[in-house]
């Protein structure tokens, strides 16, 4: 009987090697695409992979990449945490007070819709050129959701969970961090990783706009110098990094967002 | 001094006299849920449960016997009246040595069966090797040591429904209090349930008080049936089944088993016919 615990564990192999294959095919197609894009709009707007890659291979290995890229890290790090703790714990509390949080959801939403752009302006007469704007902007774009989603995961917590941990005598602190937070866990995990790309968005316009360092300010940079290998390069890095992370986010979902984040559950 | 200790023998005598004092006691008892229209739900009600008795509650549904179980656990609030747990007030916090089976699905996705059932002992004083040890008894009574390490996802609802008894069994209730337990459960997994319930009863000692919507299950299971009229809710019946302490879901081709279904369905007909008029064509909401 215990056989329902290891199917999954079963399964897995396969279903990670069949995982590799599609990942390769999936791999060569965005290579063919890319060259196919490259040969259609032409050299000025977009190098090869070849190109690209030749570029990045010696861009790499000099001391200029390295620093804006610690600069985008330290911005994009900054950022992600300020929105995560706050977003959560904003979520939190206005899921579990209800008024508060059905007076404050449309409100959220709507400032959700607003393209944040336009907000850009501001951002540097308060806060100045360099890194806190960058920040700032990061945060702006990325709170919003994760507090949406953490608000939603605790109103519709299941209730009988709720009675159980007061069956069971549990103090409100520790039926918070016992209970509510496990349960709402999985739902807080899809938010940061809407959060996170989000994020990672803000960061990278601020540079783009006003900024001497980071990888959104190189790309700027390529372009005014017209340097394609270089934005296309960085474009490269961001995608890579940003796919990396949204693996571990997924990573992150299936360890820790429990059964319910396998199909089983669905 | 003397005359407190007087005083005291003569509780001791009054007592023996009257057997031993109830576990649970209701007295004038209400509810009345506030709003625009307030639903009372629960008119003034008494109700005393005998130490080691197994308790069950039948009624009409919407008669307000979850309301009833929620004051008696300290869940909830009375609007009025007084509940006493072993002789002390409840008063909107669940005594010590009171356990509660929800109808709906309580264990935790998030742990498995064996952290679902050791989380029970989390908060308490009980000794790591003790509980231990009680985690791995209640597992193994309730069927589930071939599970331990499965999420609740993976198992099917009675199962699921016995990892939440399991919780409950750890802390070694004297009082459990199971609100519709088998509710959504199949019938022959109920009769099964039934069966476990009460050797876990006779195991435990522990007194019981069932919540049910079917009349079978109460009058297989329990020493005494307490009827409830329509809302607001009060008893209109108390059965005496007089099954002996050693019983199973065999007893079902007893013909008194079937005196006894028909005598709670008789009382209960007319009620569950006021509850439906009361809702309406069509059922409740």
């Amino acid at each position: 009987m215990s056989a329902t615990a290891d199917v999954p564990a079963r399964t897995t192999p396969a279903r990670r090697r069949s995982g590799s294959w599609d990942g390769l095919i999936l791999l060569v197609l965005a290579l063919l695409a890319w060259q196919g894009m490259h040969l259609y709009v032409g050299e000025a707007a977009l190098a090869s992979p070849v190109k690209t890659l030749t570029f990045l291979a010696g861009f790499l290995r000099g001391p200029v990449f390295w620093g804006h890229f610690a600069a985008t890290l330290a911005a994009f790090g900054w950022a992600l945490l300020i929105g995560a703790v706050g977003g959560i714990v904003i979520g939190l509390v206005l899921g579990e007070r209800r008024f508060a949080g059905d007076v404050a959801e449309p409100i959220l939403a709507g400032l959700y819709a607003i393209p944040k752009v336009t907000l850009y302006p501001m951002i540097l007469l308060i806060f100045g050129l360099g890194m806190s704007a960058k920040v700032a902007f990061g945060v702006i774009h990325g709170i919003i959701p994760i507090i949406l989603f953490t608000m939603g995961a605790v109103k519709t917590i299941s209730p009988v969970l709720l009675r159980a941990a007061r069956a069971m005598r549990l103090t409100r602190r520790q039926t918070a961090l016992e209970v509510l937070v496990p349960a709402v866990l999985p739902e807080i995990l899809t938010g940061l990783r809407i959060g996170f790309s989000l994020t990672f968005l803000g960061v990278l316009i601020g540079e783009m706009f006003a900024s001497q360092r980071g990888l959104g300010f190189l790309i700027v940079n390529g372009i005014n110098l017209h340097n394609v290998p270089m934005t296309t390069g960085m474009i490269l890095v961001i995608v890579l990094f940003a796919l990396a992370a949204n693996g571990l986010l997924l990573w992150l979902h299936r360890r820790f967002g429990g059964p319910s984040a396998t199909p089983e559950h669905a | 001094m003397t005359a407190l200790v007087q005083r005291a023998r003569m509780d001791d005598t009054l007592a023996e006299a009257v057997g031993p004092p109830p576990v649970v006691s209701l007295r004038a008892v209400t509810r009345v849920y506030p709003g625009v229209k307030p639903v009372e739900a629960l008119a003034p009600t008494d109700l005393d449960l005998n130490p080691g008795e197994f308790f069950s509650v039948v009624g009409p549904s919407g008669c307000g016997k979850s309301t009833l179980l929620d004051v008696l656990s300290g869940l909830g609030r009375p609007t009025s009246g007084t509940v006493t747990f072993n002789g002390q007030a409840v008063d909107g916090v669940v005594p010590e040595g009171v356990g509660i089976v929800f109808q709906e699905d309580a264990s935790f996705p998030w742990l498995t069966v064996r952290d679902n059932v050791a989380f029970g002992l989390k908060h308490s004083t009980v000794p790591a090797d003790e509980s231990q040890r009680r985690v791995d008894h209640a597992l193994r009574f309730m069927g589930l040591a071939d599970f331990a390490g499965a999420y609740p996802a993976q198992l099917s609802g009675g199962m699921r429904q016995r990892v939440c008894i399991a919780r409950t069994l750890v802390t070694r209730p004297s009082l459990i209090l199971l609100d519709e337990p088998f509710g959504a459960l199949d019938q022959q997994t109920r009769l099964l349930m039934g069966d476990e319930l009460l050797r876990l009863w006779r195991e435990t000692g522990a007194t019981i008080l069932l919540i049910t919507h079917a009349l079978d299950e109460a009058a297989m299971l329990s020493d005494r049936v307490g009827v409830m009229s329509a809302r607001p809710g009060r008893f209109i019946d108390m059965v005496e089944t007089g099954w002996p302490r050693e019983r199973d879901s065999s007893i079902v081709s007893d013909p008194r088993f079937g005196e006894i279904t028909a005598r709670l369905w008789s009382r209960l007909r007319a009620e569950s016919l006021r509850a439906m008029g009361a809702q309406g064509p069509g059922g409740g909401r």
